[in-house]
């Protein structure tokens, strides 16, 4: 038992809580990297291989097309409804095999990926559906190829929308972070545990919480506005537009 | 210029396939408008999508710009749509970008460098009219000035053919006569050929040369307006010139006098009084100006059987109008 009282108590738990939020935010951080890098490919691919979609038919089959997608499908759902304690133990040998080891921080990056990656997907997929199919037929209209398509219609127009998925896909990971005490993998969720359950202190509970709920909200506060800066689509208050978006103001006088 | 021949796209399989082009022939000669004319589900969209493939037709040939694109590989294909511009019913414009990056989107894909970019999309902002407008969004446009957007960017790229898919039908009247009027503008000053689809018979008045009436998939008549008001029976030339339904009058006859071209100032009406000493009513008229000349259709009642008035219509078969007897009163 440790409580506020004892001497060089306040100084321990800065100490604890800086590695702790430390590791939380690597461990976050480069999950939510891998995340974007593959699950934005993955969503595009499921709504892709669609029927009537970009790569309903690759190769030239639409056979390939239908089997992507189920398998596609198949892999995300599956991502998706596995505990993620269990991904962490399951993955072991995969996580040996990328980082080396799977105790540490590090290593917890590897099963945070693989349950981010299905999420982050499927808000992918949900923002690109949103898309309007006639802007995909302007641009082919034009001679877009593809590849052109999904860099200039797909993404920029689904952007806001990808936004906040993604402010919904980095609260996640967060969550799921606090429970990678179990491979030795840190972070403000083992701290929690270990002062605060383990060693019955309810302060250190307390701080962890709070940060946790500060970087929660700092993100998706910060995601809101980027989205909101991101839309053309609906207009905020005439105000707000103006600076916003200096080239629109001719239209406000 | 665009060359349509035996174009059959169905949907669906089985029973419940639904034919929406059938055998279709359609010929659209350099540098005119063409319009194609029919109600909602006679298959226009599927025809004016299947020009530049974004249907693909189940059999038939398409030649646009001297080029079969059936047969062309997806490279190929690319590089004839930007020969071919496309606006949409629905103006289809990117809310990420600007009136200029949209209009940017066409010459991007064509591989432009950033300041010809900028030089072209200007060039032609400005001849849609909408310099001031370079740097909104859409979303804070009319759908007037969206569908001058829409025109700009399918111009971009300087196409020779422009497609048009109900591109005024979401409009109000005014601003649709004045998208028509640009779409006049650019068809004379670029030469540009224009194939529309609407539902709207005064679009078809307005701008167009030549009209094709499609009907269940089928094309029913086609040709230049100035030859179809002069055709009998033409169903093309009587939607344009609405009388509404033939009243019955027994013992009378009605006929409708199509007056095009010359015709159109001649005091036949008083002749024909004057010299088959008839007592002519007119039940209805319509003038109006096709192509740029004055045309109309008058409605007239004769009394006595058709074979009465036989002398009197002759008469005016001989002055070169086109005289239809649409209703015959029994005795």
């Amino acid at each position: 038992m440790i409580d506020p009282s004892t001497p060089g108590f306040w100084q321990n738990l800065l100490g604890v809580v800086m590695v702790g939020t430390g590791q939380t935010l690597y461990m976050v951080g480069v999950a939510l990297a891998v995340t974007i890098l593959v699950g934005l490919p993955l969503g595009i691919a499921l709504v892709g291989t669609e029927r009537g979609g970009l790569f309903d038919a690759p190769f030239g089959s639409r056979a390939v097309g239908v089997a992507t997608n189920r398998v596609l499908d198949f892999v995300v759902n599956l991502g998706r409804s596995i505990p993620f304690i269990i991904v962490m133990i399951a993955i072991i040998p995969l996580t040996r095999l990328v980082v080396g080891t799977f105790i540490g921080t590090t290593a917890a990056i590897v099963p945070l990926s693989i349950v981010a990656i299905p999420f982050f997907a499927r808000m992918v997929e949900i923002a690109l559906k949103e898309i309007d199919p006639g802007l995909t037929e302007a641009a082919q209209s034009l001679g877009a190829t593809r590849a052109q398509i999904v860099r200039k219609v797909f993404i920029p127009e689904a952007l806001p929308s990808i936004v906040l998925g993604l402010a919904t896909t980095i609260t996640s990971i967060i969550n799921f972070s606090a429970m990678v005490g179990v491979v030795a993998g840190g972070g403000l969720g083992d701290v929690a545990f270990r002062y605060g359950y383990q060693a019955f202190s309810p302060t250190y509970v307390l701080v962890v919480v709070v940060i946790i709920f500060v970087i929660v909200q700092l993100i998706a506060t910060a995601a809101a506005a980027i989205a909101r800066r991101l839309s053309h689509a609906s207009l905020p208050q005439p105000g707000l537009r103006g600076i916003l978006a200096p080239g629109t103001r001719q239209q406000s006088i | 210029m665009i060359s349509l021949q035996n174009v059959s796209k169905s949907f669906g399989s089985g029973p419940s396939a639904v034919i929406a082009l059938d055998r279709v022939d359609l010929e659209v000669a350099d540098g005119e408008i063409f319009g194609v004319v029919g109600q909602s589900g006679a298959g226009k969209s599927t025809l004016i999508r299947s020009v530049n493939l974004l249907e693909r037709p189940d059999s038939g040939t398409i030649t646009v710009n001297e080029r079969e694109l059936t047969s062309l590989s997806d490279a190929e294909l690319r590089v004839e749509r930007r020969r071919i511009g496309m606006i949409f019913q629905h103006f289809n414009l990117l809310s990420s970008r600007t009136v200029r990056g949209n209009v940017e989107l066409a010459l991007e894909v064509t591989g432009a460098e950033r300041r010809e970019r900028r030089r072209r999309a200007d060039e032609i902002l400005d001849l849609v009219g909408l310099t001031a407008k370079a740097g909104v969004y859409p979303t804070q446009l009319s759908g007037g000035q969206k569908q001058r957007v829409g025109i700009a960017r399918a111009l971009a790229a300087n196409p020779r053919v422009l497609l048009s898919d109900e591109a005024t039908s979401a409009l109000d009247p005014e601003t649709t006569r004045s998208i028509l009027e640009l779409v006049r503008t650019i068809n004379r000053e670029l030469g540009l050929t224009v194939l529309l689809i609407t539902h709207e018979m005064d679009v078809v008045k307005t701008v167009c040369d030549s009209a094709a009436l499609l009907e269940a998939g089928r094309i029913v008549e086609q040709g230049p307006l100035v030859s179809l008001i002069s055709t009998a029976g033409s169903r093309l030339a009587r939607d344009l010139f609405p009388l509404g339904p033939v009243p019955r009058h027994a013992g009378s006859t009605v006929i409708e006098i199509t007056f095009s071209g010359g015709s159109a100032d001649r005091p036949v009406i008083a002749q024909l009084s004057r010299n088959h000493g008839l007592d002519v009513s007119i039940l209805g008229a319509v003038i109006e100006t096709i192509g740029g000349n004055q045309a109309g259709r008058t409605r007239l009642q004769i009394p006595g059987s058709a074979a009465g008035a036989r002398a009197a219509i002759d008469d005016l078969r001989s002055q070169g109008l086109l005289v239809e007897v649409v209703g015959e009163g029994n005795r």
